[in-house]
């Protein structure tokens, strides 16, 4: 064997995202075993891939454990109130169309609450980018049932067991209108990386599902061990099914998980349709 | 070792090698970064940082390959890779 | 500054208050708008959607009020002068997000044309009960302007008064105009833009380490930036410091919930702006706002005939509530008279800064119609006679009560 090659030699002080994370605010709030920093970190590697102007980009994020990602990326971030991202998302995009915008939320947050929000921007086909983390659960207020929670779990405001049966997020967007939807777990980092790249670069409303771990809350009461268990059930338990049509996309309690990319069209964006029906308006 | 075939290219194949830097403090003892490493290259050490954790510690530091994979999956930017060099790949023996 | 030529339709108008309000809010340089229809105030976004084009204007109808609030204060922070038009029970929908705006001192205006309430009331006629509501209505501390027009053209003036306020305070600015003034038609005439004054919001200019999102000087009135320019905001609507950091643990005074309050009041003496008329030998005051101040100067007309010597005092803006004045004039006059059309809003406010030194009688009325002149006249009267101190608000049996109650 030759001896080590001493190739240009990359010696990083600290972590290669921290020019990125508001630093001064580590650690962060989320527990351990959560996959929501897996999201983050996917987040981050692809808006390096795609050499955006960082400037550009905004994050509007709502109440929640994922809503906090705003106040942990060091970009433009506005959290705001509990379903109301979609919304303020939109005004910003149409308050200034250069900007890059994403929405960074939580199951309850864009699908409950924000549920007609969800909807409309969907149907309008709002040029912003949803990355949308699916814990099934209401983590930050201690673990109460939300409406994709799986039919027989435990939450603490479904103590006898969830019988509501859930959303079925992809379906609902394809549904909706939207252009882009996929849907991944944490534990697919590389394909999430790309499948974000995909999203931030397709115009108009694309929603990337993100199955995560609760480590603290929904694994806890249903007894299924910490955010590591979780992981090692999406690696035997998921299975890419690119194409799959949305209405077979439900979630079981701990039965299979289907991931991949299900919709990928092309529609006019609402900017793109007011031109066209309204002209161009100067601003 | 005989019935195998020696690629023609196999002294153009460079390995990668990495090195793992760890921030200890950081640390929330998930494991999914010992897990998931494809090569064995961490193990829970039995140190505790001051959280109360076990981070991780290199135990195979040679088999890193500056995958990235413990870097992508750490949700507490806590681990990542650094490349260090490359070497010839080899049959293994 | 002047008023860009191109938002200002100058010309003489016959149109309805709605409208006007409409063409006050272009003519401010609004470049957003976001809303749900409902009545009364469905004329003005239909007015700002067809005129939005060519002042390069963006109108989105939003799926329901909460998300127009919410859309409205993304624009406002994107840059854009941003407002929605609403009524009573859109008004209460969207109350939690106007609580945002304000913590997060987002300039904005909002159109509320009030109806009959409570609940969906009597949504073709006008009422006047959303007041507190205006100053009150979302939860926790904050302050707001609201101001109450009484005829189409004050609609339009008044509306850019609103749009020149929340940019120089960051704070929402309510239009409370109401189903009456909203759906009268009378002459507006807007003047050429030389003779506007529009003022926009107060940027930041310095280097973005040195830029702290909520640090203010003397004005108590941060500068303001927007997204997209490197300055690494993070706004949330968490109690926040400076920086805009949440302050978790960190004791509350640190916290800018105290500035979000004292920039109005502090500042109080130069927002508020109200009509006086002969109080200087008054001995009975109508405080009255909206369309009932219109009613009120037949009544007062009347009285003054008999040789009652009123003054009137008109509020223009309603929040923050002329606290001074009405403690000056209760030592002077023999009472007030406040006819508004709900069942006690604002007359509590004149009872509360009068400590007692006067009388204070409210003339109410359930919504659907105005006063009666007579009322008021009756209201006027009772006050000069009296010879007693009330010890409370007393509220005048009007014509109507008294012919269903007896």
């Amino acid at each position: 064997m030759e001896a080590l090659e001493t190739v240009k030699v990359k010696e990083k002080e600290s972590h290669p995202m921290e020019p990125l994370l508001r630093m001064d605010r580590m650690p962060h709030i989320w527990c351990p075993g959560c996959g929501i920093g897996t999201t983050v970190t996917a987040f981050v590697s692809a808006l390096e891939k795609l050499e955006f102007d960082l400037n550009k980009v905004v994050i509007v994020s709502g109440i929640g454990c994922t809503g906090r990602v705003a106040g942990y990326i060091k970009l433009d971030s506005f959290h705001t109130t509990h379903g109301r991202a979609i919304p303020f998302a939109t005004g910003i995009k149409l308050g200034n169309p250069d900007l890059k915008v994403v929405v960074f939320s939580g199951d309850g947050d864009l699908v409950s609450i924000g549920g007609n929000h969800f909807i409309h921007a969907a149907r309008r086909n709002i040029d912003i980018t949803v990355i949308l983390v699916n814990n099934f659960i209401y983590a930050m207020t201690g673990g109460q049932v939300a409406p994709t929670t799986p039919v027989s779990a435990y939450t603490t405001t479904s103590p006898f067991g969830n019988f509501e049966p859930p959303s079925n997020i992809p379906q609902l967007a394809e549904a909706a209108g939207a252009v882009y939807v996929a849907r991944w777990t944490s534990l697919h980092i590389r394909r999430l990386t790309k499948s974000i790249t995909e999203a931030l670069q397709k115009p108009g409303f694309s929603v990337v599902e993100v199955i995560s771990p609760c480590a603290m809350y929904y694994s806890r009461i249903n007894r299924l061990g910490e955010g590591i268990d979780m992981m090692r059930f999406y690696h035997e338990n998921s299975i890419i099914k690119h194409g799959e049509p949305t209405e077979n996309l439900d979630i079981d309690y701990q039965k299979q998980i289907i991931v991949g990319k299900f919709v990928d069209r092309e529609r006019l964006t609402f900017i793109e349709s007011h031109k066209q029906w309204i002209g161009e308006t100067k601003s | 070792m005989s019935g195998v075939r020696i690629p023609y290219d196999i002294r153009k194949i460079r390995i990668p090698r990495g090195e793992v830097h760890i921030v200890k403090d950081r640390c929330k003892g998930c494991g999914f970064c010992i897990e998931y490493c494809p090569n064995d290259v961490l193990a829970v050490s039995d140190e505790f940082n001051s959280k109360g954790y076990h981070p991780p510690i290199v135990v195979n530091p040679d088999r890193c390959v500056n995958c990235g994979l413990c870097e992508m999956l750490c949700p507490e930017f806590a681990i990542w890779n650094t490349l260090k060099g490359e070497v010839e790949a080899q049959i293994a023996s | 500054m002047q008023a860009d030529p191109k938002d200002v339709f100058t010309g003489s108008y016959y149109i309805d208050g709605d409208v006007a309000a409409a063409y006050g809010a272009i003519a401010a340089g609004c470049k957003f708008l976001a809303g749900y229809p409902i009545t009364p105030s469905t004329e003005a976004a239909e007015a700002f959607a067809k005129r939005a084009p060519e002042v390069g204007a963006i109108f989105v109808q939003m799926e329901d009020e909460l998300g127009s609030i919410a859309a409205v204060l993304g624009a406002s922070w994107a840059g854009k002068k941003a407002m929605t038009i609403t009524s009573g029970p859109g008004f209460s929908l969207m109350m939690e997000n106007i609580g945002f705006g304000a913590a997060i001192e987002a300039p904005f205006v909002i159109i509320n044309v009030q109806r009959g309430g409570p609940s969906t009331g009597i949504p073709t006629r006008t009422g006047q009960g959303d007041l507190m509501q205006a100053r009150w209505g979302s939860h926790g501390d904050y302050e707001v302007i609201a101001l109450a027009p009484d005829s189409p053209q004050e609609s339009f003036e008044f509306a850019i008064k609103a749009f020149n306020l929340a940019e120089r305070y960051r704070v929402p600015v309510m239009l409370m105009a109401d189903e009456c003034v909203g759906h009268m038609t009378e002459k507006v005439v807007i003047p050429p833009a030389s003779e506007i004054e529009v003022e926009n919001r107060k940027y930041y200019n310095g280097p973005a380490e040195a830029y702290s999102p909520f640090r203010r000087d003397d004005s108590l009135v941060p500068p303001i930036v927007r997204p997209g320019e490197g300055y690494g905001l993070y706004i949330t609507g968490l109690a926040h410091d400076e920086k805009g950091y949440p302050i978790f643990d960190r004791d509350i005074r640190e916290s800018t919930t105290r500035a979000l309050v004292d920039k109005i009041r502090q500042n109080a003496d130069k927002i508020i702006e109200v009509e006086e008329d002969s109080l200087d030998d008054a001995e009975v005051v109508v405080v009255s706002y909206g369309i009932s101040s219109r009613v009120a100067l037949r009544a007062i007309e009347l009285a003054r005939k008999e040789g009652i010597k009123v003054g009137t005092l008109r509020l223009i803006t309603v929040w923050p509530f002329p606290e001074k004045k009405i403690e000056e004039l209760s030592r002077k006059v023999k009472g007030f008279v406040i006819p508004e059309i709900n069942y006690g809003q604002i007359a509590f406010e004149v009872e509360r800064c009068s400590h007692g030194n006067a009388n204070v009688i409210l003339v109410p009325h359930g919504g659907a119609s105005v006063h009666i002149p007579e009322d008021i006249l009756g209201a006027i009267r009772q006050v000069a006679e009296d010879k007693k101190r009330y010890p409370q608000l007393v509220s005048y049996k009007t014509y109507l009560e008294k012919q269903v109650f007896g």
